[in-house]
């Protein structure tokens, strides 16, 4: 089972390789409510991931587990094979762990272009004089950053709107930013939380071409946690499903939509 | 018609991020540093030194520290009287210590120690936030002068509580005690304004800038693209109080020249700073200007329509002031709560289109 070594490709010509992160038997309690019970499953290099559920079913602590905010009382997280210790939501940053919110989270009085900026904070270490002078390493390091969200304005097709402060922004806009803002940090592996929620169609169609271009162009494993269960279908290749805190079900699209417990929890079930 | 910025393309990066990225925004920063470098210290007099330029100059250095701190990194401070205070017996003691060495140093040095001390009270901001944060940085306000005022090593022992400041020079030229000449404070003071507000600027607008405002706007998205808290706020404690503690050293040595501690840097300093930054603008250093001028001027300007025009006695126009300034500021509050600075945004973000709006 947990042989991290073997990989395969996908029939569109991925490669998905070894696990990179794993929960193991993770348990968070706030006070007398459990949250997640002893919930285990692992992300696989390059793979997108869905963790499903109806609500309440404990998903986005699961994100908020992965992200650092909250600290499971059991079970570990392992991440590239090496247990992790309790870490601060910017430390697990610095890991090369991204994240967008369920309701957006950006900031708010400052343009596009310092918000996706934001996003490359990890890659910066100019000292606080070489800034003040804006001098030598400082200034070089602005413009190699800048060089790199460009890229990922220019991927996201936002280049109109590089200087508008993002609070005059529409939603739509605003979940390609906030986006922008994790891919900027180049992350191995980006989480995201309801990318989609409060989209149409032609909103979702856009942000689901996104998330499959960056999977494909840059590599990037992907942990995303929906309700729009066309869109998780058709995205992920594998697919976790939570209901009450426990996991009812684990594997490919297929697998899950067949699986009875989930159709239960999905459907309700008669109780006699 | 000026006010163009049509053929004016950046083609690098450098270009693009730089201050004024319009070129006739540029000129007009060039001429105004020509003007106040080249032309005002030869027309400056005693009247205008001391009751408008100096002051104006050292409160736009306290307000772009505040802003620093307030505007940028969202940390509400009434601590500002007390940090002058720093900067200003800082400044003292090592004006009285090392005689010898120079007094631009000293003031350097004073702002570093303010710094030190910034960072100490700001230690708590990890924990409490908004207004229980301002009472906190109140306490500092209050124990600082309280200090300053009980622990006699701080004035020197000297009779009167007071400190005041000897002569020192630049390249021969006093710059401190009774023989300054208009001209000479008024230079000191600018070079620094000029030195504070650029470095201001640089960091603001680079990496430690976008931490800061990372802070103010939402500081759980803030830990989560990788900004320790802790580190981003000290951070913004020590550099606004480093221009603050500069600020306060500038205020005792350069300005009044003597201080009771109480008397000059009260709370009412405190509020002061933070009126100018509120009016001028939250989060932009020329908002820090223009919020320094406008509280140091307007009381100015009062009374020389009152009591020079209108002929009013002294005392009433005196009070008649506090009344006016307090009505404007409400006002203004009310029309435009993002400050001056948003008023000139908006006149350029017009100017640019203009005749043609659509």
């Amino acid at each position: 089972m947990k042989d991290s070594i073997d990989s395969h490709v996908t029939a569109d010509g991925r490669t998905i390789g070894g696990v990179l992160m794993e929960m193991r038997d993770i348990t968070l309690r706030f006070g007398g409510v459990v949250a997640i019970k002893g919930i285990s499953f692992d992300i696989r290099e390059g793979e997108i991931r869905a963790i499903i559920g109806p609500n309440g079913a404990g998903k986005s602590s699961m994100l908020n587990v992965i992200s650092g905010f909250y600290h499971p009382q059991e079970g570990d997280v392992f991440f590239r094979g090496e247990k992790r210790p309790t870490m601060r939501p910017y430390e697990v940053a610095r890991m090369g762990i991204a994240r967008t919110f369920q309701n957006i989270a950006l900031f708010e009085g400052m343009s596009v272009l310092d918000n996706i900026m934001t996003g490359r904070l990890t890659h910066m270490n100019s000292g606080i004089l070489s800034q003040a002078l804006w001098w030598g390493r400082a200034q070089k390091e602005e413009t190699a950053n800048r060089e790199v969200i460009e890229k990922v304005i220019d991927f996201l097709e936002i280049q109109s709107i590089r200087k508008t402060p993002v609070g005059r922004l529409p939603y739509g806009l605003k979940k390609r930013v906030e986006l922008g803002r994790a891919l900027a940090a180049e992350p191995k592996l980006l989480l995201l939380d309801e990318p989609m929620a409060g989209m149409n169609v032609e909103e979702k169609e856009d942000m689901s071409r996104f998330i499959l271009d960056v999977n494909d162009e840059f590599g990037t494993t992907i942990a995303l946690i929906e309700h729009d269960m066309g869109v998780v279908m058709d995205l992920s290749d594998r697919v976790v499903v939570m209901d009450y805190g426990k996991k009812i079900g684990d594997g490919t699209p297929d697998e899950v939509r067949n699986n009875q417990q989930v159709i239960d929890a999905y459907l309700g079930v008669a109780h006699d | 018609m000026i006010y163009r910025e049509a053929g004016d393309f950046s083609t690098t990066y450098e270009a693009d991020s730089q201050t004024f990225p319009i070129k006739f925004d540029r000129y007009r920063y060039y001429l105004v540093l020509a003007i106040a470098f080249g032309v005002i210290p030869f027309l400056v007099n005693d009247y205008w030194a001391n009751a408008v330029l100096v002051p104006f100059l050292i409160y736009a250095i306290a307000a772009i520290g505040l802003n620093i701190l307030t505007g940028y990194c969202g940390q509400v401070s009434l601590g500002t009287g007390g940090f002058m205070a720093v900067g200003a017996y800082a400044a003292y003691k090592l004006m009285t210590a090392f005689p010898d060495v120079s007094i631009i140093i000293h003031v350097l040095l004073a702002g570093g120690i303010t710094a030190g001390v910034g960072v100490l009270f700001g230690l708590p901001s990890l924990r409490i936030k908004g207004f229980y944060l301002a009472v906190a940085t109140l306490a500092a306000q209050f124990f600082l002068v309280w200090l300053f005022n009980r622990v006699p090593w701080f004035y020197n022992h000297s009779a009167s509580g007071q400190i005041s400041a000897p002569e020192r020079t630049v390249i021969g030229i006093p710059v401190t005690g009774p023989n300054t000449e208009a001209w000479a404070q008024y230079l000191i003071c600018l070079v620094f304004v000029f030195a504070c507000a650029w470095l201001a600027r640089n960091l603001t607008r680079g990496k430690l800038g976008r931490t800061w405002m990372a802070i103010r706007d939402m500081d759980i998205a803030a830990e989560i693209i990788g900004v320790n808290p802790l580190a981003a706020k000290l951070s913004a404690f020590a550099v606004s109080s480093f221009f603050i503690g500069i600020a306060g050293a500038l205020f005792f040595a350069v300005y009044l020249g003597a201080v009771e501690v109480g008397e000059v840097f009260g709370i009412q300093k405190s509020f002061l700073v933070l009126f100018m930054i509120i009016i001028g603008g939250l989060g932009s250093i020329f908002g820090s200007f223009a919020g320094a001028a406008f509280l140091v001027l307007l009381p100015v300007l009062l009374k020389n329509i009152l009591v020079g025009s209108l002929g009013w006695s002294t005392d009433l126009a005196a009070h008649f002031e506090f009344v006016i300034v307090g009505a404007m500021i409400i006002a203004f509050l009310i029309m435009e709560p993002h400050g001056l600075a948003q008023l000139w945004r908006v006149a350029k973000e017009k100017l640019r289109l203009w005749p043609f709006p659509h």
